[in-house]
């Protein structure tokens, strides 16, 4: 498209652009800003939005709390565990599915979808009381349980259309090039499927970090991750702008930053491969 | 391709994921059917009697079931309108030659990474308070009396906050099936004498259309069970203004400790997902298709 | 040594039956060509040789030791595929040392073994580059490289130079033959282009639906091709076919006539006809002739011959140069 765009065209255009995105970034923009202010600052109307006195003491005074640090770790451990976990059994099963097709594959792959569609709350009483009994209640390992399983059809959806991309011919190059299923998966599989599956995980992580259903309902103080912390600054008294800022924007800053690098995966991956 | 021995390896391969996710669907789902038709309270001891269809009987009847049932449909549809239009349009503006694309792109795609939790206590203090909110603000420099969102729109309130959360969601994937958009398609259809109107409709439109039901299809599996935003701003009220199918069912069973009612509400979700699941699974099919 | 037989060897894809019980030997050093129409099952044929597929019965022997149950990898033989399959990850030379490595052989002798091959096939330059950066006829010859360096019994080709361009595949097709005559190993190539079969092959194999229509030289299928789709296959362009009063004037159902087995006149001959279209090749013109009810043929001239659409002309065929063909299609003795 060798076509001259008119300079006040693209001028016109990127006005627009630029205040719709401002526009819909605002809330996080002002919420990262709010995190810099005082008390009295975060409330005051008119709002001030540059100029005020910058602080980093609702850091400080959000670090001190040593619960937050618990809460971060145990988005870490959950959102991770849970998503290595997911790629674990993953991993061979869309292996099998993208390169050793039956003729079920295909409805496998629906039937692991449509798992995804059952409403959480249909299976909350179960999951809450079977948690209960089994003291898995407000555990890590419990909820890595659950998102593990809630992940693992986006997982192996995800892994599936990246791997079918990986031309058949050449795992049966190697094949009569001599290799085993061993060597075929160390020499010439993982090294080929390594993006898809370093995309795969990315995604995984946000889901799971930013998952609040399960995360909400399965815990209380001591295996809350970020999800759940926030959610106790809901309540009217001790409402703090300036600290509630302070946490928000830690508890979204890793995951943003891991998301703008995963923007193009992104797209693939929620659409199940649908859209590339 | 395949050969008896990769075809044995491949089952074997496939099982775990299978079998896990058959016992995540049918022990929990089984396990709730039970509990529906028992009389069960976690807060009244003593044996749980079976209940026959009471359970049902009173969730369905109960006025607050036809008001989530509706809240549901309002919140998934309005949610859908705002993102899918509005998605449609931005991506057209984004697909323009522009300066600073790949800013503006950050910008727009950002919001869908904040944890639900996180949006909405930000809209709810930071924007939607009457007394401290920007929206309040604004306002009062207008000239008008502020506007408590969510005690007078609590529904519509929640759609505005969800629909920020998903429109990055649908720009992006409508973005990138306009990126994919043949340029020949385009300018054969110029050579043909399409005006820019003409284009947009028999052309760039019929193009997204596989993109649109993939937007429309994702988000409702994800609308459906909008749970964290109403927890955080509204708890579902005032009353049950603000309560969908799914906070209702989670009231139901752990502000109430009904096992019983909750368990029916939960199967009442699941049957009403499954109906929605299966347009859904056939579109999804169809696309897959080609 | 690469000898190769299949003794009554089938292949069903579930109900659909591939191929049926088929036999065929091909011998030590021999250059064989499967050849036959998308398919025909030629692929599935190599395939079930290399052990990619399993044969629904019948066996496979490589000089004369049962291979049908091994698995690709004991079965000796290396192939090259219709997209190349070079690892994209790994460099030309790790690609070509990578059956080496899969055989556990020492590095330096992988290392000698990879520029020895690089050496015959041109690629020393290339070799810390990835199939990325080749370009096509590079990635071809890559693959050969892996191929060759195993020393195998013999070397699979499945449609080989089908994603060249046409210039490049002339080179490649001398390429792939000179160095047949220098390893002289068994080498079952498989194509559907006829060209690529009479100018390589030893032994064709002439497949249509799964069955083998002809086993034999490239010019015993062109001199006398065993029935009506042999002679139309082979040869380039086909064969004339003609039925009705004059092919029943040789006693025949059909009969066939090779366009360079017509002989072109101005003033006189058997078939009169005008001409449509000419098309000059610089060394010889094929004309297409609109020969009435006998429909259109095509006749091989002189390349210097200037006719043009609707010039009149007479074709005469040559005598002891007809096919002659039974109701069944076979060709009559």
């Amino acid at each position: 498209m060798a076509r001259r765009v008119t300079p006040a065209r693209k001028a016109t255009v990127t006005a627009a652009a630029w205040a719709l995105g401002l526009l819909i970034f605002f809330p996080i923009l002002w919420t990262i800003l709010t995190s810099f202010k005082s008390e009295g600052d975060a409330v005051a109307i008119p709002p001030k939005f540059l100029f005020f006195d910058w602080t980093l003491e609702n850091y400080a005074v959000v670090n001190q709390r040593s619960d937050y640090l618990l809460h971060f770790w145990n988005s870490v451990v959950i959102s991770f565990g849970s998503t290595f976990a997911g790629l674990l059994i993953a991993i061979p099963a869309a292996w099998a599915m993208a390169f050793v097709p039956g003729r079920k594959t295909k409805d496998v792959l629906m039937w692991m979808l449509s798992t995804k569609m059952m409403p959480s709350v249909g299976v909350l009483v179960p999951i809450y009381l079977l948690f209960r009994n089994t003291g898995l209640l407000d555990t890590r390992i419990g909820l890595v349980i659950i998102l593990t399983l809630i992940d693992l059809p986006i997982i192996v959806w995800m892994l599936y259309t990246y791997f079918k991309e990986i031309p058949g011919e050449i795992l049966e190059a190697a094949r009569m090039d001599g290799a085993g299923l061993r060597d075929e998966i160390i020499h010439v599989l993982t090294p080929m499927a390594v993006p898809g599956i370093a995309s795969t995980l990315l995604l995984n992580v946000i889901l799971a970090w930013n998952e609040a259903f399960w995360t909400l309902n399965l815990t209380a103080a001591k295996a809350a991750p970020l999800t759940a912390f926030i959610a106790s600054y809901s309540s009217p008294e001790g409402l703090f702008y300036a600290k509630l800022s302070a946490a928000s924007t830690m508890a979204i800053a890793p995951i943003l930053i891991l998301g703008w690098f995963s923007q193009k995966q992104l797209v693939r991956g929620l659409t199940f491969g649908a859209v590339k | 391709m395949a050969t008896q021995h990769s075809r044995s390896a491949a089952r074997l391969m496939i099982s775990p994921a299978v079998l896990l996710l058959l016992g995540w669907m049918i022990v929990p789902l089984a396990m709730t059917v039970w509990f529906s038709f028992l009389n069960y309270n976690l807060l009244q001891p003593g044996p749980r009697t079976f209940a026959g269809f009471s359970n049902y009987y009173y969730f369905l009847t109960d006025p607050a079931f036809f008001t989530a049932i509706w809240n549901t449909l309002v919140l998934v549809l309005g949610v859908l309108a705002i993102t899918t239009v509005g998605g449609v349009l931005l991506a057209l503006l984004l697909d323009q030659p522009m300066w600073g694309q790949g800013i503006v792109r950050i910008l727009v795609i950002a919001p869908f990474f904040v944890m639900p939790t996180v949006s909405a206590l930000v809209w709810k203090n930071m924007f939607m308070n009457p007394v401290n909110g920007i929206f309040a603000w604004i306002a009062e420099a207008l000239g008008l009396q502020p506007f408590d969102f969510l005690s007078q729109a609590p529904l519509f309130s929640i759609i505005l906050i969800v629909a920020w959360q998903w429109l990055p969601f649908a720009t992006l994937i409508l973005l990138t099936a306009l990126q994919s958009l043949d340029s020949e398609q385009m300018e054969a259809a110029e050579m043909d004498g399409a005006s820019a109107l003409a284009r947009f409709f028999y052309i760039t439109i019929p193009h997204l259309t596989r993109s649109i039901t993939v937007v429309i299809l994702i988000q409702t599996i994800f609308l459906l069970g909008v749970f964290a935003e109403i927890l955080v701003t509204t708890n579902g009220g005032p009353g049950t203004a603000s309560t969908n199918l799914t906070y209702l069912v989670y009231g139901q069973s752990l502000l109430q400790y009904d096992v019983g009612g909750g368990s029916a509400g939960g199967i009442v979700a699941v049957i009403l997902a499954n109906i929605v699941a299966i347009f859904l699974m056939r579109m999804i099919g169809k696309n897959l298709e080609n | 040594m690469g000898k190769i037989s299949l003794k009554q060897v089938t292949k069903s894809f579930g109900d659909v039956t591939v191929i049926p019980a088929l036999d065929l030997d091909i011998e030590d050093g021999e250059f064989v060509v499967f050849v036959g129409p998308s398919g025909c099952g030629k692929s599935t044929l190599l395939r079930l040789i290399a052990g990619l597929e399993d044969v629904s019965s019948g066996a496979i022997e490589i000089d004369g030791v049962n291979a049908t149950e091994a698995p690709p990898s004991k079965r000796r033989l290396a192939m090259v595929f219709q997209s190349y399959a070079l690892y994209p990850h790994m460099t030309v030379r790790k690609n070509i040392a990578f059956p080496l490595k899969m055989a556990g052989i020492a590095p330096d002798e992988q290392e000698r073994k990879v520029q020895a091959a690089a050496k015959v096939l041109n690629l020393t330059n290339y070799l810390d580059r990835k199939p990325g950066q080749l370009s096509g006829g590079q990635r071809q010859r890559v693959a050969i490289g892996r191929a060759i360096v195993r020393e195998p019994a013999a070397f699979l080709f499945d449609e080989p130079l089908s994603n060249l361009d046409a210039a490049l595949r002339v080179n490649m097709r001398l390429e792939i033959t000179e160095l047949h005559h220098s390893l002289k190993t068994t080498m079952v190539y498989v194509t559907h282009d006829q060209v690529e079969a009479m100018t390589m092959a030893d032994k064709i194999v002439v497949l249509n639906a799964g069955r083998i229509e002809q086993v034999g030289s490239p010019l015993d299928l062109y001199r006398s091709p065993r029935n009506l789709f042999v002679a139309g296959f082979i040869g380039s362009p086909r064969m004339n076919l003609l039925t009705g009063p004059s092919a029943a004037a040789h006693g025949a159902t059909t009969i066939g006539v090779r366009p360079e087995h017509l002989t072109l006149s101005r003033s006189e001959g058997l078939w009169p006809g005008r001409v449509t279209v000419s098309e000059h090749l610089g060394s010889d013109t094929f004309l297409h002739v609109n020969a009435g009810d006998l429909g259109t043929l095509t006749v091989r001239a002189d390349g210097e011959v200037d006719a043009r659409h609707g010039d009149s002309v007479f074709l005469t065929p040559q005598t002891g140069k007809i096919h002659r063909f039974d109701a069944d299609g076979k060709a009559m003795a």
